[in-house]
């Protein structure tokens, strides 16, 4: 069944052309970001390797370093390209760890809050639907106040302010799973409930939480730019886009764009790309939509 | 319905009382704020009377307990950076943070619906494709990244708008309102229009969606029947059958912008309230985190609770269900 479905799922996914391209936008984005060393002329967190006398420099300067700087350099006279390359790799590295640990959390809330059932659901439940109305932005910002800066307390920032889209989604597909005969008879059967709920409900409830993690990777992505701009997210001795950014930010006032608006794009590309990914999945699954 | 209303009431005052702790301990886990309080070549016994004054020397139930009592009598402390009454202070900035917001918000609401009624009326047509195209990028492309486009385009290189502050304003009761003035307006529309776009974004979609599943309903088809012109339809059935799912909208982001102010004001220096909190997060300015957090808990309270309240009266599925 697997099998089938995947190439049924892919035969509608490659009409729609835009999404197709996203798609290899996003393939080729994590490729650059993987294999960032191989295709930068400099190791950028290598305070060694900078020079000050590279500073500020406008895309396509010569510097100290014998090659061009195709994008220019920052204020510490990094060059751009490889910084954004190595800040692409950390913003990715943030929004899938974060989206995964979310998914995960979330999901496994949602599922058992359905299976319980009861007052332990109401409960459970309430604090989720208490947690989706104030707003993540708001969350999160406090939260990397308190716990301060890193990758750890990002990351933890990120899955608190996350996990409660995946619990509502899950709860929600769960709920509806728990009533259909393919349950009853598992239950019926000597198999542990942790089973049942892991083994069996879980699965059923994969497709909506596809949807709910593209759209929650990009958004963790954007979050952590948003926070690292602010100057509440990571240290700056490894600047992510969003870093990256707001150090530009101040030169932008005296026409040194290129500081901040290249990385900019790069921040952009990819989250419209997955956002676009995200958006043609959820058509094909969304059953109201289907003739 | 009273029952239900009571309910609700009782709910909110729990949420906020464990709003208010989380809160209050959360924040009093960051850093040590008598390092901002005192110069360091303060003696030892004036540290110590400024921690006795502050009660911070106290126990933290203890410390929760004096807040908790003060909250209850309006009273939400002194601001250690600025030594005024915290809300004092708050209100001093909220009207440039309501004037933003309320801009944004009607801006997003008045110029997405109608589009996004029109996307999903005719969800093929290339206008529609181009109205789409433009929500998704709205809805992708986080906010303070527009913020500097928006400052790059029309600040430094065009040199049409100003890039920062409230510019004059009018005192109208009391409080200053950039909106009323020429210069203030000018200053208003770019982080007005930066707030807006994730919110029009979401409007656009919300009114398609709801359009392109009405047009398929019997409502839609018996009106048609009834030879109602298509723009009479529009206007007065789909635009009220989306209407209840957009007014939860609306109202759930009025307080969903204002949390979002805090980065557009950022980018724009927009002296409200959600540039004081940046501001106090880095100083350390523990009242006014505390303050601000705790009255934006209760903002939202309320926003949720009237949400209910609306639309058990709009919906009379719901009303008979709770009766």
């Amino acid at each position: 069944m697997e099998l089938v479905g995947f190439s049924a799922f892919w035969r509608d996914f490659r009409e729609n052309r835009v999404a197709v391209a996203a798609l290899l936008v996003v393939a080729a984005i994590l490729l650059l970001a993987i294999a960032a060393p191989l295709f930068t002329p400099q190791n950028p967190y290598d305070i060694g390797k900078l020079d000050l006398m590279d500073a500020r420099r406008p895309p396509g300067y010569v510097g100290s370093g014998g090659y061009a700087h195709i994008l220019g350099t920052d204020a510490q006279g990094r060059d751009l390209w490889s910084a954004i390359l190595y800040g692409l790799r950390i913003s990715l590295q943030m929004g899938l760890i974060a989206g995964s640990v979310a998914l995960t959390v979330g999901a496994t809330l949602g599922v058992t809050a359905a299976y319980l059932g009861g007052r332990s659901e109401a409960f459970m439940m309430r604090i989720v639907d208490l947690q989706l109305s104030f707003p993540a932005i708001l969350l999160a910002l406090v939260l990397s106040a308190v716990l301060g800066q890193g990758k750890t307390q990002l990351i933890i920032a990120l899955v608190t302010a996350q996990y409660a889209y995946f619990a509502r989604t899950a709860h929600g597909a769960a709920t509806a799973e728990r009533n259909k005969d393919y349950v009853e008879a598992a239950v019926s059967t000597p198999m542990p409930t942790l089973s049942v709920v892991f083994r069996h409900i879980l699965p059923n409830c994969l497709p909506p939480l596809i949807v709910v993690a593209t759209v929650q990777i990009a958004n963790a992505i954007s979050l952590e730019a948003t926070l690292s701009f602010l100057g509440l997210g990571l240290p700056a001795t490894e600047p992510s886009l969003g870093m990256l950014i707001s150090n530009g930010f101040q030169y932008m006032l005296s026409g040194r764009y290129w500081i901040s608006i290249y990385p900019g794009i790069a921040l952009i590309v990819l989250i419209v790309a997955i956002n676009l990914v995200g958006d043609q999945i959820r058509d094909q699954l969304n059953p109201r939509l289907k003739r | 319905m009273l029952g239900f209303v009571i309910q609700r009431l009782l709910q909110a005052c729990a949420v906020m009382l464990v709003m208010s702790a989380l809160v209050f301990i959360g924040v009093y886990a960051i850093g040590n704020p008598i390092d901002v309080l005192i110069s360091p070549d303060a003696n030892q016994q004036i540290r110590a009377e400024v921690i006795a004054r502050y009660g911070l020397d106290r126990p933290l139930w203890e410390q929760y307990g004096v807040f908790l009592w003060r909250l209850l009598h309006g009273d939400l402390g002194r601001s250690f950076v600025f030594g005024m009454p915290v809300l004092q202070l708050i209100m001093s900035r909220l009207p440039a943070t309501l004037e933003l917001t309320l801009a944004a918000v009607f801006a997003a609401t008045l110029i997405g619906i109608p589009l996004g009624m029109y996307a999903g009326y005719r969800p093929e047509s290339p206008l529609s494709r181009v109205i789409m195209a433009i929500s998704i990028l709205g809805f992708s492309v986080p906010t303070f990244w527009v913020g500097i486009l928006l400052i790059f385009g029309f600040a430094v290189e065009l040199g049409i708008l100003p890039a920062g502050g409230r510019g004059e304003t009018v005192s109208v009761f009391g409080v200053e309102w950039s909106f009323l003035t020429l210069n203030g307006l000018k200053h208003l529309f770019l982080p007005a229009l930066n707030l807006s776009l994730f919110k029009f974004a979401m409007m656009v979609r919300l009114a398609r969606a709801g359009t392109r599943e009405i047009m398929l309903s019997d409502t839609v088809k018996f009106a048609r029947a009834a030879g109602l012109s298509e723009g009479v339809i529009m206007r007065r059935h789909v635009l009220k059958l989306i209407s209840i799912p957009i007014v939860t909208v609306f109202g759930l982001e009025l307080g969903s912008t204002m949390a979002f102010a805090v980065v557009t004001e950022t980018i724009f220096s927009w002296p409200g309230v959600g540039k004081l909190i940046i501001d106090s997060i880095s100083t350390l300015d523990r009242p006014v985190m505390v303050a601000y957090l705790v009255l934006v808990a209760l903002l939202f309270i309320i926003i949720n609770l009237s949400v209910d309240l609306v639309y058990a009266a709009l919906d009379p599925r719901l009303r008979r269900a709770r009766a």
